[in-house]
């Protein structure tokens, strides 16, 4: 068995399904039931207990699925981010898909929500905008995963995809 | 009130499919399908 390939895919595999998980429940549960606690005055909950441990779980899952795919890509690292090699175009796009996504999580849905979630102190008009634009890259990784868990499958079956 | 397409549920699965129709024909083509 060739250890680094195998133990990377499970790894993969294991973490992608605990982010997007997360993303899902965010997008398709989570968005709904906030709205509806919202109005009848039971969100609190949902703000101190779930989301927090939520986002860790979301976060961090996303950076071990993005570091188990580097290291399963190895040294087709290059090749398939940059289209050097037509075998690796399939997974090149899955791979910017994925990074493009981690990215969104860090840099744009992370920072917000620690605004939303009072671990930063910000002002309520702070807040509003914080909600506005999480929310929309958290819809715009919900959108992204289609192609990218598309082109994840395709790139380890390119012949059943593009055959 | 929708702003986006991205505010309704089913907005953001339909672009995502999509997504993913116009990205697999650029990517069959290229690979020469």
């Amino acid at each position: 068995m060739d250890w680094v390939p195998a133990i990377s895919r499970w790894i993969h595999l294991l973490a992608g399904v605990m982010w997007i998980g997360l993303l899902y429940y965010f997008n398709f549960v989570n968005v709904a039931a906030a709205k509806a606690a919202a109005a009848d005055g039971t969100a609190a909950g949902i703000s101190k207990h779930v989301m927090p441990r939520a986002l860790f779980w979301f976060r961090w899952a996303a950076v071990v699925t993005w570091l188990a795919g580097a290291a399963l890509l190895g040294r087709h690292f290059l090749e398939a981010f940059f289209f050097l090699n037509k075998a690796y175009y399939p997974i090149g796009v899955g791979a910017w898909f994925g990074t493009l996504m981690l990215i969104n999580v860090w840099w744009l849905i992370w920072p917000n929500q620690k605004k939303i979630l009072g671990i930063v102190s910000a002002s309520d008009e702070e807040k509003n905008k914080a909600r506005r634009v999480a929310f929309l890259a958290s819809r715009t990784n919900t959108m992204f995963s289609i192609p990218m868990l598309y082109f994840m499958a395709a790139g380890a079956h390119s012949a059943l995809y593009f055959g | 009130m929708m702003k986006y397409w991205l505010d309704s549920l089913w907005g953001t699965v339909i672009s995502g499919l999509i997504l993913t129709l116009f990205l697999h024909n650029i990517v069959s083509y290229a690979l020469g399908g």
